[in-house]
C-alpha cells in the first residue's frame, strides 16, 4: 500500500473557475430521445455542465484560477517554487503546458514545473506530489492546478459519456503551516484496466491517421471516433464500488480516524448513483456528502476542488474543517486523502 | 433466495409482481439497459455485500442462474 503521511505541511488556499456556458442536459436531445435522457439525469444526478468555447483551453480556465487564488490571498508570486499541471486534455502533445503555466503566471524562471496526465484520481495524486514537495526545506509555496476541458475529448453522440462532462480549472496552494496536521494520502494502480477509459488513438501505439477519425458506429448505437475518449461504464462501477471503498476505509484506519471524526466527505464527482452508493456503504450521513455534479457535471481532477470552492466556499475560513477526499478513474487508478483545511481560504467561483 | 432475486428485480426493473419468471432472460425485458444492470450490481453489494465480478455476471442469463450464483457466493 502506497501512503503518505505528513505533518505541519496544508492547503492554504483553493480556487476554481467554470465556463460562462451553461450546457442542460435536459435539453441535450439532439441524440438521444428525451426519454433515455431523462432516466440517466436521474442516475447521475448530472442536470447541468459547463462547456469551454473554441479558443478556451484547460490552461486558461487553471490560469484564471490561479490569478483568483494569488490576488485573493496577496500571494508574492516569487515564493511559488514549484508548479504542478495535472490534465489530459494539455495545448500541446509537446511541450508540458506547465511551462506555459510558468511565464503566463510571471513566476521566476527558478520555478520548477512538471504535468501529470492524470484524470478523475487526479486531485488526489496531484496533493500527494504537492504535500511531498512542499514538506521540502527548500520549498515555500507549491502551486497546483488541476483543469480539464473534457467536453472536447469525448462524443455528443456517445451514449455512456456525452452526458456526464464538464470543463473547469481549479488552483490549490500547499505549504507549510503552524498546524500539526496530521494528514494521510493513499495512491493505487491497476494497469490491468487501462482499455475501460480509453481514448486509443492519436498517442503513439495508434497515431493520428484518417482512420483514427473516421465516426464509427458502436453496439449500443454509440458514434465515436477513435480519437474519442471511450468508457466501459458497467466494468468502471464494478471497480469503483469494489476498490474505493475499500481504500478509503484502509485509509482512514492508516489515519487513526473515522467517520464521526470527518466533517466533510468529498468524492470525485462521478455520478449521484456512485456516490451514493459509497456514502451508503459506509452510513455517512447525507448532510456530510457534498455533491457540485448537479451544476458541473464530472469535471475530471477538477471536481473535488470544484466541489469544495462552490459547496463550502468561505464559510470553512479558520475553521478545522476535518475532510475525507477521494479520486477514481482513469488507469485505473485511484486514491484517498485525509487532512484538514484549518488553513485553507476558498476563493468566491470565478467564470470565464 | 429465488424469491428475493424475483422481488429485487420486479423492484428494480418496475415490473408488476408476477411478471419475472425464474426461467426469464432478464436482459431480453424491454426495461433492460446499463442503468438497470447498475441498479441491480449495486442493490446485490448492499444486500448480499459482494460485487458480482462482470465476467461472473454475464454467466447468469436467467433470473434462476443469477439466484443459484448467489446462493453459492454471498454471504
Amino acid at each position: 500500500m502506497a501512503y503518505l503521511h505528513f505533518k505541519n505541511v496544508g492547503i492554504t488556499g483553493i480556487a476554481a473557475v467554470v465556463p460562462k456556458k451553461i450546457i442542460k442536459n435536459s435539453e441535450y436531445t439532439h441524440f438521444m430521445s428525451a426519454e433515455e435522457v431523462a432516466s440517466i439525469i436521474k442516475m447521475t444526478g448530472i442536470a447541468e455542465r459547463r462547456f469551454a468555447d473554441d479558443q478556451t483551453c484547460s490552461s486558461d480556465l487553471c490560469l484564471a484560477a490561479a490569478e483568483r487564488l494569488l490576488n485573493d490571498n496577496k500571494i508574492d508570486r516569487t515564493e511559488i517554487d514549484i508548479l504542478i499541471f495535472v490534465s489530459q486534455t494539455p495545448d500541446y502533445r509537446t511541450p508540458p503546458t506547465s511551462m506555459l503555466l510558468q511565464d503566463k503566471l510571471n513566476l521566476a524562471k527558478s520555478t520548477g514545473a512538471f504535468d501529470i496526465n492524470l484524470g478523475c484520481s487526479g486531485y488526489v495524486y496531484g496533493l500527494a506530489t504537492a504535500f511531498l514537495m512542499a514538506s521540502q526545506p527548500g520549498i515555500r509555496k507549491v502551486l497546483l492546478l488541476n483543469g480539464e476541458t473534457k467536453s472536447k475529448a469525448y462524443s455528443t453522440k456517445d451514449k455512456s459519456t456525452s452526458l456526464l462532462f464538464g470543463d473547469a480549472g481549479a488552483a490549490t496552494l500547499v505549504e507549510k503551516i503552524d498546524n500539526e496536521n496530521p494528514t494521510v494520502i493513499s495512491m493505487n494502480s491497476d494497469g490491468s484496466g487501462y482499455e475501460h477509459i480509453l481514448m486509443p488513438g492519436g498517442g503513439y501505439r495508434k497515431p493520428s491517421s484518417v482512420e483514427t477519425l473516421l465516426e464509427r458506429q458502436y453496439e449500443d448505437g454509440s458514434i465515436r471516433t477513435e480519437e474519442h475518449g471511450s468508457m466501459n461504464g458497467p466494468a468502471v462501477f464494478n471497480f469503483t464500488i469494489t476498490s474505493v471503498p475499500a481504500d478509503i476505509k484502509a485509509t482512514l484506519a492508516e489515519a487513526s480516524t473515522n467517520w464521526d471524526e470527518i466533517d466533510y466527505f468529498i468524492p470525485h464527482q462521478a455520478n449521484k448513483f456512485i456516490t451514493d452508493h459509497i456514502a451508503k456503504k459506509f452510513k455517512i450521513s447525507p448532510g456530510k456528502v457534498l455533491y457540485s455534479l448537479d451544476k458541473y457535471g464530472n469535471t475530471s481532477s477538477v471536481s473535488i476542488p470544484l466541489t469544495l470552492v462552490s459547496r463550502l466556499g468561505q464559510s470553512i475560513k479558520n475553521k478545522e474543517i476535518k475532510v475525507a477526499l477521494s479520486g477514481f478513474g482513469v488507469g485505473l487508478s485511484w486514491g484517498t486523502v485525509i487532512t484538514s483545511l484549518s488553513h485553507c481560504s476558498v476563493s468566491a467561483l470565478g467564470e470565464l | 433466495m429465488l424469491e428475493t432475486v424475483i422481488t429485487m428485480m420486479e423492484e428494480l426493473l418496475e415490473r408488476d409482481a408476477g411478471t419475472v419468471k425464474p426461467e426469464d432472460e432478464f436482459r431480453e425485458y424491454e426495461e433492460w439497459d446499463s442503468l438497470a444492470y447498475l441498479s441491480v450490481i449495486a442493490k446485490i453489494d448492499e444486500d448480499f455485500g459482494m460485487v458480482v465480478p462482470l465476467d461472473d455476471f454475464r454467466q447468469c442469463r436467467t433470473v434462476r442462474a443469477l439466484s443459484e450464483y448467489l446462493d453459492k457466493h454471498a454471504g
